[in-house]
């Protein structure tokens, strides 16, 4: 079995801390994890905001790389990407011509054969089996756990977890010793790809999300997507602004709340890199 | 498409929906679950439903209506509609493909002008290198948009946190991204 890796655009950029983290949990277990060679944006909201063709273009050359690089999954921790690769994957495997016509712009050959999963199925897969005895700093604490849209939306394509008051990741965090709270915002949008043309929204969207959270006594928010940490995590003076409320509340990738459980250093993991300070004791 | 035959050709929207991709106006019964969960709906000119509405009745001033609205560029794709809808109904589907009709046709909401002067400095950074440079996308879209001193303050703080690149990574396969967004340009400009 061989896993390869689809990092996108921003855990090459704004979210290396989120790349840091999921590179040094392979590591620290053991786990091979090569880069699609040569690989391209996924076109994102804007791709198929204006134009459909492109969106599915821009996945598949993806795909079809993972293909040539032999790689029987991805791992796409991304939530946007993940959801991007996997609609696509879903639209190309379901109409041959359809595919036919995409294999024709991207001048590649396109079988479908890579499978693609998300950063908490590769966890569930590979880290959880091989937690025991590894944890030394367990994360006792309580938390609200942020899965966003993308990761569970629209379920029939994407198929994992439920779409309201989803599990997954609750039952990781548990694992390493955190009590996950309830609360109705886990699938809230945070106003994702207005993050820059109507700031606003975002700063509304996503103040509900914090403020609910810190409300319920939640000490962290745990995320596994790059979009949403930028809009809880690097936003905050904004939505700080827009609340009139000094929100302290950090947000932590999941990869990077297992890596300090199991002892990592928070350089390691990426956590000197966030906006708003994270102290986990 | 399955329905493609028994069509009577119309140049509605609710048509082109139907034998485009495959979604029924006509089913919707107005519960108003999706607006309810939608949410941008508070800053949409025409609700998720009212939009199902506008596109039920079929005629040439409410079509006219739904491609210059504002809701339809709102639409963040959450896809919290579809995933409530008692009916099904692939709403973010249907606003995906109004966008890009509005665009086609020139009937972009003036107040939209932001939101797509952003993906189209997206898709701009992507065309030229293959992969996003976010630096690059936030300066193209600032000359787009007009919006100069807007999140200035964030990029020393994104500097110091290493978080910025300031040269673009440029792929080996390039010029294949390049005919990619060649190929597919017919419909967006
Ligand atoms: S939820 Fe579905 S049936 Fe109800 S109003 Fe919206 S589109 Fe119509
Ligand atoms: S997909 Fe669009 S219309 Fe549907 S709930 Fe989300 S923002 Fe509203």
């Amino acid at each position: 079995m061989k896993t390869g890796i689809y990092p996108g655009c921003s855990l090459n950029g704004s979210a290396r801390d989120y790349n840091e983290s999921v590179f040094a949990l392979a590591e620290a277990f053991g786990l091979e994890l090569e880069q699609v060679s040569d690989w391209n944006c996924c076109g994102a909201t804007a791709a198929h905001n204006l134009n459909k063709d492109l969106s599915l273009a821009l996945p598949a050359r993806i795909l079809a790389l993972a293909e040539k690089n032999g790689m029987d999954e991805i791992i796409v921790p991304c939530a946007a990407c993940y959801n991007r690769l996997t609609l696509t994957q879903t639209e190309l495997r379901k109409d041959p011509e359809l595919r036919n016509h995409v294999s024709g712009i991207i001048e590649m050959d396109y079988k479908g054969t890579s499978g693609i999963i998300n950063v908490i199925e590769w966890i569930d897969k590979y880290i959880t089996p091989n937690l025991e005895g590894r944890i030394v700093i367990p994360y006792a604490h309580k938390v609200a756990c942020y899965y966003g849209c993308l990761l569970v939306r629209p379920h029939k394509v994407l198929n994992y977890d439920r779409p309201e008051d989803p599990q997954s990741m609750d039952l990781v965090m548990s694992k390493i010793g955190a009590e996950p709270i309830y609360y109705p915002f886990k699938t809230e949008c945070c106003g994702a790809g207005l993050s820059i043309s109507r700031t606003d929204i975002v700063s509304k969207l996503s103040g509900k999300i914090i403020e609910d959270a810190e409300s319920r006594g939640a000490e962290a928010i745990i995320v596994a997507c790059p979009m949403c940490h930028s809009n809880l995590d690097m936003r905050r003076n904004d939505i700080n602004k827009y609340w009139g409320k000094e929100f302290k509340i950090p947000v932590i990738f999941i990869t990077q709340a297992i890596g300090h459980a199991i002892g990592l250093t928070d350089k390691k993991i990426g956590l000197k890199r966030h906006f708003v300070d994270v102290k986990i004791s | 498409m399955s329905h493609t035959a028994t069509l009577t050709e119309k140049d509605t929207l609710a048509f082109h929906l139907e034998k485009n991709i495959d979604v029924l106006a006509r089913k919707c019964y107005q519960c108003g679950k999706c607006s309810a969960g939608c949410p941008v709906a508070g800053e949409m000119d025409f609700s998720p439903s009212m939009v199902m509405r506008l596109l039920q009745t079929e005629t040439p001033a409410n079509d006219e209506k739904t491609l210059r609205s504002y809701s339809i560029w709102l639409c963040l794709t959450c896809e919290m509609c579809l995933c409530r809808c008692p009916m099904e109904i692939d709403i973010p589907s249907v606003m995906d493909f109004l966008r890009q009709k509005s665009l086609k046709e020139k009937k972009v909401n003036p107040k939209a002008r932001r939101i797509i002067a952003f993906h189209k400095s997206f898709l701009n950074s992507i065309k030229y290198t293959g992969r996003l440079f976010e630096l690059g996308l936030t300066l193209d879209y600032k000359r787009r948009s007009l919006t100069l001193m807007q999140d200035v303050a964030l990029a020393p703080r994104m500097i110091s946190r290493g978080k910025l690149h300031f040269i673009p990574e440029i792929i080996k396969g390039r010029p294949q991204v390049a005919k990619i967004f060649k190929k597919t340009s017919k419909k967006e400009n």
